[in-house]
């Protein structure tokens, strides 16, 4: 059915399924009494083949709200298991599903929900090698990832396949939803030309997430695949909407393609682009031994510099927030974006021998090479962050 | 005094105090530019200033800055005027999921 608001109509993008029986209809009868859905958009609705990326904050959310709109097949790229941390706000996942993949754990949840949805899982992570072949057995895809290197290889795969994405972006109280198509108007690349700096923005697991954004924003994502797939409406592509949980505040802003932009025509480095170190170098080689301690060696460490026999200062380089969790005793903070971003180095004394630790490795890997590259000398960090000091040293206590 | 104000997205709001706007003031009468009200802004808050621009002044280019609806590189960059009492919307690219 037309929409009265030709500014960003857009064509039904899956065609109609031959017929409804007697059970999704009165399944989906509150969809096909609105005149603008009716049995058509519920037939292409069934008839529709969508890819949801991540069954973390925003694909849980999402696929209950696809698999239950009717969508008659859904694939599902996940490649993590469920975890306990996952349940304040990934409404997908259950407690007795903990340790099981996502995407099988969402592929459950599914088939209770509505036993008419297909459900591909995809138990991969997208990269490179997969994701154009992928997008292409798809008629639409969601981008509900965590990390920038995959956002921009989902932007890029979706252009080279021609597919239209929803794409939708979260952090501690603010939310960002948009639909990018590179055939039809803008993409990501417009809104967003580079990633911020390595290690300048938390993720999600560093800095937090409010739980119930998560359905806001996967809901609205929805909102558009439904929209794209029977043609209603006026669609996300062009505009941005930004969504303050915090103030109870929606916004709207305009994304235009860049007339000087190349099409996009191939995959790149996404880790490179990103400036990401590649694994080898953020974790420690054997070659790099000096460079690290165990939780133990830290432990005899600090037992030494109790007792007046050792100096150095322990630098824990994770957010606040996960300091409140659990720390370890005789540490100082400073967060890694401020010593990434060159704001925190007066804090640190070059003269004295520093152990950088997050929660992980991961993020002190990068602090360290930083300071190197500034001329430091006498540092090191602890394998395993804060989670192997609880595992190896204070089991009592609690890991995130 | 032309008054702007400045609203922060929460990933750069621990750089203002945690306040989710910050009101610039300037000096003079009539209407100012975008890089006038940031430039006012990195001298109250030189953090942020750091992370909004660039050592040549240029806008960071994975952070994006609207007057209303538009961002401002569409408009005349930093030399776009701002009206007297209009907001600044600073978004900055978040990739969590």
């Amino acid at each position: 059915m037309p929409s009265t608001d030709s500014r960003t109509t857009l064509p039904p993008l899956v065609e109609p399924a031959a017929e409804l029986t007697r059970e999704e209809l009165e399944r989906y009868s509150r969809h096909v009494i609105i005149p603008e859905i009716g049995s058509e958009g519920q037939r292409r609705l069934k008839n529709a083949r969508v890819l949801v990326i991540g069954a973390g904050g925003l694909g849980a959310p999402a696929l209950l709200y696809l698999a239950a709109a009717g969508v008659g097949t859904l694939g599902v790229v996940d490649d993590d298991v469920v975890e306990l941390s996952n349940l304040q706000r990934q409404v997908i996942h259950t407690v007795d599903r903990v340790g099981l993949p996502k995407a099988e754990s969402a592929a459950l949840a599914v088939a209770d929900l509505n036993p008419l949805v297909t459900v591909v899982q995809h138990r991969i992570r997208l990269d490179n090698s997969n994701a154009v072949e992928l997008f292409s057995q798809y008629d639409l895809i969601l981008d509900g990832t965590d990390n920038f290197e995959t956002r921009y290889l989902v932007n890029d795969a979706a252009a080279i396949a021609g597919k239209p994405y929803v794409w939708g972006s979260i952090f501690r109280f603010d939310g960002q939803v948009s639909v990018f198509w590179e055939k039809h108007g803008p993409t990501y690349r417009d809104l967003y030309p580079e990633a911020p700096p390595a290690g300048s923005v938390p993720s999600c697991g560093e800095g937090g997430v409010f739980g119930m954004l998560c359905a806001a924003v996967g809901s609205l994502m929805v909102s558009e695949a439904i929209k794209l797939v029977t043609g209603v409406g006026r669609s996300l592509l062009g505009r941005v909407a930004l969504f303050d949980a915090l103030g109870g505040s929606w916004r709207e802003i305009n994304v235009l393609k860049d007339p000087e932009a190349q099409p996009i025509t191939e995959l790149s480095d996404y880790a490179a682009f990103c400036g990401v170190l590649p694994q080898e170098e953020t974790t420690a080689e054997p070659e790099a031994a000096d460079d690290t301690v165990t939780a133990g060696q830290l432990a005899t460490m600090l037992a030494a510099r109790d007792a007046g026999l050792r100096d150095f200062v322990l630098v824990d380089v994770r957010e606040t927030g996960e300091r409140d969790i659990v720390a370890i005793p005789g540490s100082v903070l400073i967060p890694q974006g401020r010593i990434l971003a060159g704001e925190a180095w007066d804090e640190l004394p070059r003269e004295r021998e520093i152990v950088f630790h997050c929660k992980g490795g991961t993020r002190s890997a990068n602090v360290l090479a930083a300071a190197r590259r500034e001329g430091y000398t006498k540092v090191s960090h602890l394998e395993g962050g804060v989670m192997a000091w609880v595992r190896d040293v204070e089991p009592e206590k609690p890991v995130y | 005094m032309p008054v702007v104000s400045v609203v922060v997205p929460s990933v750069l709001r621990p750089l203002v105090q945690d306040a989710g706007s910050v009101r610039v003031e300037l000096p003079g009468q009539g209407t100012v530019t975008v890089g006038q009200v940031l430039g006012s802004l990195a001298g109250s808050h030189p953090l942020l200033g750091r992370r909004l621009r660039d050592e040549t002044g240029a806008l960071r280019r994975h952070v994006n800055v609207y007057l209303g609806p538009d961002e401002v590189r569409r408009l005349q960059g930093l030399d776009t005027p701002v009206p007297d009492g209009a907001e600044l919307l600073i978004i900055q690219s978040v990739a969590g999921g």
